[in-house]
């Protein structure tokens, strides 16, 4: 009955766990009392954002006239981060989504705490266009309602409302998709726990049972779900990318934008997932589910999207070139030597030249390197967004309205305060759920098992298999 | 498969995936009325041999996304041509390839929450259900083979799991 698995397979569970083991390895992080790690995080955390919170209480009381913004430059730190964070998002949904639509088990050990990832990181994006919009008390003006107001509706031409649309539908379907995903692992937790913390399992898991009928209900709709999510996920950058595309600006009036964001996004959602994944699996102890097969598929995936990325850059200056179109080949001499030059060169090298590293296996491999890479290309996605909006920006069609921008400290402290936000709920997910989809993972044990698979499989599994064929 | 109120059960929980599928193939074979097939996991192959038809819920789906398109794509139609014509940037009022992306992410987004809450209705799950499980191990690694004593006979029943390998064997009122 079950796979017929290739010898040259190499497993993705290793420790020669059972299921009970399993179960025992990814609950027990959510019984514990905290560690000493997780308390001083969360005490960091916290009070990062309690500075982020105060830094967008004060823009909301003083004015956007608390951010360096000028009429030359009125996009820029601000929309650097929302794209920033929306773009890392993307690597939750493209490891839960895509990867169940290719049925790679290696998604297993790691959609879980990625889609977590991709939740916490739309909230924060979606904090800059309302923040930015100066009166957050009528943010509800960009809904459209019948209302008393004319009727006024919102601009549905406008890319900025497809946004509002596109993150909206984004953070919902993503919400669906992690939680049901969650439910029979609550429904785990419940039935290992006693008391109050069984009701409020209980009240978490839906009464999940574990019925044959609902189990394929449940992969019937996680199957549609990663249908409705792969081309949702392609869909959000490239709406992303029309605020820019659609415009009149050299330098943002490209057609090359959606598909350059999206891979950008990927790349840098991997790149995040590998970040938090490297520490989750050092804190909780869980090697043996995010082994290093796992980290060298994802690096593989940053090698691709990163060299994607370079492409993309080069392709950029060569149609500049090419188009004989004064306006557009300034705005590449200037993003690469104007006055911010700097920001240039940090991207290309953090984004073109870094992930280059990765082609050879053993560095792949190298948790070490991998870890450091993870932060370089972060950076270096960072810079890319900052370079398109900001450097474009800054030199503009009319050299008499050229201007510069450096950011003030409402701006720092509302990006450090997101990565507050970003942390604080992260630990409280891993203190709540299991970080590994437990059920998911028991599903594969056999597929992916140590004991079944690779050189020290002692169950001789595909040898069976090879026998029952016969 | 109909779960009703007061139900007495007899069940078998059985150590290993494979053991189940054996023992739902061998009940299905002597004609034993199966109450239900409890598992940690959704196990491959299992509902061929329980006779559980495809789940209609991605046809639900289709009928939610379509919903969907129609909503958004109609809406923007009648805001923009009837209740409120204005002229953006020298395009015609109905300016249908702006209306996509609109258009899309409104298909996606009814698709996925209604099947999502059409998944939990008719799985009668939700906040607030009190779980009708029958031993706390099904969801850490038992596999549970369950039949209805009003249906199946209990001696009949308990000598089937037991004869189909079954680790542990009891009974319980739901």
């Amino acid at each position: 009955m079950s796979a017929v698995v290739s010898p040259i397979r190499r497993p993705l569970i290793t420790g020669n766990k059972s299921y009970h083991q399993i179960t025992e390895d990814l609950i027990s992080p959510t019984e514990k009392t905290p560690t000493k790690e997780w308390v001083l995080g969360f005490i960091l955390s916290v009070t990062v954002l309690t500075f982020g919170v105060f830094c967008i209480l004060w823009t909301i009381w003083v004015g956007i006239g608390s951010w360096n913004l000028n009429r030359t430059i009125n996009w820029s730190w601000d929309i650097t981060n929302f794209v920033w964070w929306i773009g890392i998002g993307h690597a939750g949904t493209l490891i839960s989504a895509i990867l169940l639509l290719f049925r790679q088990k290696w998604r297993t050990g790691v959609n879980r705490a990625a889609e977590a990832m991709t939740i916490f990181a739309v909230m924060c994006a979606g904090l800059f266009p309302l923040i930015h919009m100066g009166r957050i008390w009528l943010a509800m003006f960009i809904l459209p309602y019948p209302n008393t107001r004319g009727p006024l509706w919102p601009n549905f031409n406008s890319p900025l409302l497809w946004d509002v649309f596109a993150i909206s539908t984004y953070l919902t379907v993503s919400l669906l998709f992690w939680y049901t995903g969650l439910v029979p692992d609550f429904a785990t937790v419940r039935d290992r726990a006693k008391g109050l913390r069984r009701k409020i399992y209980n009240t978490l898991s839906f009464g999940w049972t574990g019925s044959a009928k609902h189990w394929q209900r449940w992969e019937s709709l996680s199957l549609v779900l990663a249908g409705l999510s792969t081309p949702l996920v392609l869909s959000v950058h490239t709406i992303v990318s029309f605020d820019f595309a659609t415009s009149v600006i050299p330098g943002w009036h490209t057609t090359i934008f959606p598909p350059y964001f999206v891979a950008g996004a990927i790349f840098s959602g991997f790149a995040m997932v590998l970040t938090l994944m490297l520490i989750t699996r050092k804190l909780l102890h869980l090697e043996d589910y995010i082994t290093v097969e796992h980290v060298e598929s994802m690096n593989k995936v940053i090698l691709l999207t990163g060299t994607i990325v370079c492409v993309a850059y080069l392709t950029e200056l060569f149609i500049a070139w090419y188009s004989g179109y004064v306006y557009e080949q300034f705005a590449f001499f200037n993003r690469a030597l104007g006055p911010y030059w700097w920001s240039y060169f940090g991207m290309m090298f953090c984004n073109v030249i870094s992930p280059q590293f990765f082609w050879k296996k053993s560095w792949r491999r190298n948790l070490t390197l991998t870890f450091f890479l993870s932060i370089v290309v972060n950076i270096g996605m960072w810079f890319e967004r900052f370079v398109i909006i900001a450097t474009t920006l800054a030199r503009d069609y009319l050299p008499s309205s050229w201007s510069l921008y450096s950011p003030s400290w409402v701006e720092i402290g509302i990006y450090v305060g997101t990565f507050g936000l970003f942390f604080t709920c992260y630990l409280i997910f891993v203190r709540v759920a299991p970080v590994v989809a437990v059920a998911e993972v028991k599903s594969i044990l056999k597929a992916g098992g140590d004991q079944y698979v690779g050189e020290n499989a002692s169950h001789g599994h595909s040898h069976h298999a090879h026998h029952e064929n016969h | 498969m109909a779960q009703h109120n007061h139900t007495e059960v007899v069940y078998g929980l059985y150590n290993d995936e494979e053991d189940l599928l054996h023992a739902v193939k061998e009940a299905q074979n002597g004609h034993l009325d199966i109450y239900d097939v409890f598992t940690p996991f959704p196990v491959h192959g299992l509902d061929p041999i329980l006779g559980l038809e495809e789940s209609r819920l991605h046809q639900a789906g289709f009928i939610y996304g379509a919903l969907g398109t129609m909503t958004a794509f109609l809406g923007m139609t009648w805001i923009f041509t009837k209740d409120w014509p204005n002229i953006f940037g020298g395009k015609p009022y109905w300016s249908v390839p702006a209306f996509i992306p609109i258009t899309f992410e409104l298909t996606v987004l009814f698709a996925a929450i209604g099947m999502t809450v059409t998944f939990y209705i008719i799985n009668g799950l939700g906040p607030g259900v009190v779980s009708k499980h029958l031993d706390d191990r099904i969801t850490d690694d038992k596999f549970c083979l369950a039949f209805d004593a009003a249906v199946v006979d209990k001696q009949k029943a308990e000598s089937f799991l037991k004869s189909t390998g079954a680790a542990e064997i009891h009974s319980k009122t739901l």
